[in-house]
């Protein structure tokens, strides 16, 4: 329990970017053409992709002859690097289609 | 020093997010918000790779050449296949990519915290973290892996156990259960971990088996900000705030479009997660042997119909994708056009196989952003409109959403094209649509059948239309 206690103390500032971020997120969204829902969904499934840092941080952080955990690893690096560069093209494709359009 | 340059690098990176994300929900901007989301991305992982210092005393943060050429080889190689495919991808594929790159991420948080559990032993807060992450990135990585093969139709069934609801439950208790106990043990036992790992996959899979039908961009869409969520937890842990923000974020606007997902189809999420879609073959065979007769109609004589029409409304569906009959059905609608017939699409909100898929694809053969009609816009209009063409679509015209309330889609929005003087709808056979239910409307007396694939029928149909 006081470990909890303490770790929340602690960890004060990343509380407030939590509930914050929950607001921002609802704010942002709040009122979008149905029509934008598929390129939004797949954006935020790009931004998401921001996990990458963590297992980044995960290799630097590692002996450098554990192999193991480096090959480890090197496959979230992979799967985290998918998601933002696939995220990230894939909804430019789609949004790219909407932009040649003249505008009404 | 450089940690604080890479705080503001994390700062600049998580104002681009959200900036991003704004601009995203606007279609003039869009384009220029996911570079520029994109952009914050790139500097976060490049200042990461160079810049990053653990806080803890405990860790030792090293560049040597190998850990930096693993980092580099990972992102080199993700790059390049991401790239490929997503650029590769048959726009009518997209929603099953989408689901796809989803489950990467997921996969790359239950990593992360698989890989992290080790020397954390003994920080009972950070361990409650690296579970939490652990378990939402394995659900999101497994159930995103099943709505892909769903989607793209290597599973096209929804298999469900009887009392599934329960079994659920029961599976995701079980699993969270463990997850506390290694929590609160302080337990290092690695079988146990792994044993955890396997029951979020398999809940993952569990959890959306059961789940068909319209149901699917839902699931996707909730799917979605689990990740997001999974993210967070790393941030969490390693008190890294781009995670952080870019995590909730997308967990907090993934829930809300999930919510705005649902109410455009008149659902409930309850009843989308524990719903009933997928039962309905017992009940639809019933209907089809009271249903009456169907009407074909020949190509010939839709051309005449469509000639001779002051106002047509053409109602694409998945079908129109699937046979990439997009490009075709714009030449029909530019030929019409050309003869004073008045052509609108509706677009059903849930129209494909997610909202704002039958609009991405439209955009694509350069239709009028002007004549995508949304269903509320539509919907008065068909009291005056000759011929309805329905390409594809099914679900999203069954007057049954209507009518009956024994129905799985009762209460569903749907365009109402039986107000129409003439309905022509073009399908490939009489199997039932994505919801696996029986549509009254082909048994209207005003409705007739073109059969045959859509890309097919309309070339015919165009070229029919030009001889007259």
């Amino acid at each position: 329990m006081q470990n909890l206690i303490t770790f929340i103390g602690e960890n004060m500032s990343m509380i407030y970017i939590v509930i914050l971020s929950i607001f921002v997120g609802v704010e942002v969204i709040g009122k979008v053409p149905s029509v934008l829902h598929t390129p939004l969904m797949s954006g935020a499934n790009a931004i998401h992709g921001v996990v990458i840092i963590g297992s980044i941080i995960v290799m630097l952080n590692t002996e450098a002859d554990n192999i193991l955990l480096l090959s480890l690893g090197f496959v979230a690096v992979v799967l985290g690097t998918l998601n933002v560069v696939g995220g990230f093209v894939v909804t430019d494709r789609m949004l790219e289609m909407f932009k040649k359009k003249p505008k009404k | 020093m450089n940690q604080y340059i890479l705080e503001i690098i994390y700062l600049i990176a998580s104002v681009t997010f959200v900036v991003g994300l704004k601009m995203l929900s606007e279609p003039q901007s869009a384009r220029r918000g996911n570079l520029w989301a994109a952009f914050g991305m790139t500097i976060a992982i490049v200042g990461t790779i160079f810049l990053y210092q653990s806080k803890d005393p405990n860790t030792q943060t090293s560049r040597e050449t190998i850990k930096l050429a693993f980092i580099f080889a990972g992102i080199g190689l993700g790059t390049i296949i991401g790239w490929a495919t997503a650029k590769k991808v048959k726009m009518t594929a997209m929603p099953e990519l989408v689901s796809l790159f989803n489950g990467m991420g997921g996969a790359c948080a239950a990593l992360i915290s698989l890989l992290e559990f080790h020397h954390n032993v003994g920080h009972p807060e950070r361990i409650s973290v690296i579970m939490a992450g652990m378990i939402i990135g394995s659900v999101s990585f497994s159930g995103s892996i099943i709505a892909f093969m769903k989607l793209n139709g290597t599973l096209n069934k929804s298999y469900r156990l009887p009392n599934y609801n329960i079994i659920n439950t029961l599976l995701m208790i079980v699993t969270i259960g463990a997850g506390v106990w290694l929590t609160v043990s302080g337990s290092d036992s690695m079988s146990m971990l792994l044993l955890v790992f396997g029951l979020s996959i398999l809940y993952g899979v569990s959890f959306v088996v059961p789940i068909g039908g319209a149901d699917m961009p839902v699931v996707i869409s909730l799917l979605n900000s689990f990740t997001g969520l999974a993210a967070a937890f790393g941030g969490f842990l390693y008190g890294n705030q781009v995670m952080l923000t870019g995590g909730i974020l997308v967990g907090s606007a993934g829930t809300l479009l999930t919510v705005a997902m649902c109410r455009a189809m008149n659902r409930p999420l309850y009843s989308v997660i524990f719903g009933a879609f997928g039962e309905s073959s017992a009940a639809a065979s019933g209907v089809s042997s009271t249903g009456g007769s169907i009407k074909d109609i020949s190509i010939s004589d839709t051309a005449v119909l469509m000639n001779y029409s002051k106002k047509v409304v053409i109602v694409p569906g998945y079908g129109l994708a699937v046979a990439q009959a997009q490009h075709v059905i714009h030449e029909l609608e530019e030929l019409l056009e050309e003869r004073g017939v008045e052509v609108k699409y509706a677009i059903h909100p849930v129209a494909g196989r997610m909202p704002g898929h039958m609009n991405v694809l439209l955009a694509e053969s350069n239709v009028d952003y002007g004549k995508l009609a949304e269903m509320d816009e539509i919907n008065p209009e068909f009291a005056s409109t000759d011929v309805v063409l329905v390409v594809g679509a099914n679900d999203v015209v069954n007057p049954a959403a209507k009518t009956d309330p024994s129905s799985p889609i009762y209460g569903m929005p749907i365009l109402d094209v039986e107000n129409a003087k003439h309905i022509i709808v073009n399908k490939r056979s009489m199997n039932a649509g994505y919801a696996g239910i029986e549509n009254m409307l082909f048994y209207d007396p005003k409705t007739s059948m073109l059969f045959g694939d859509a890309k097919d029928a309309l070339t015919k149909l165009v070229a029919e239309l030009k001889t007259m």
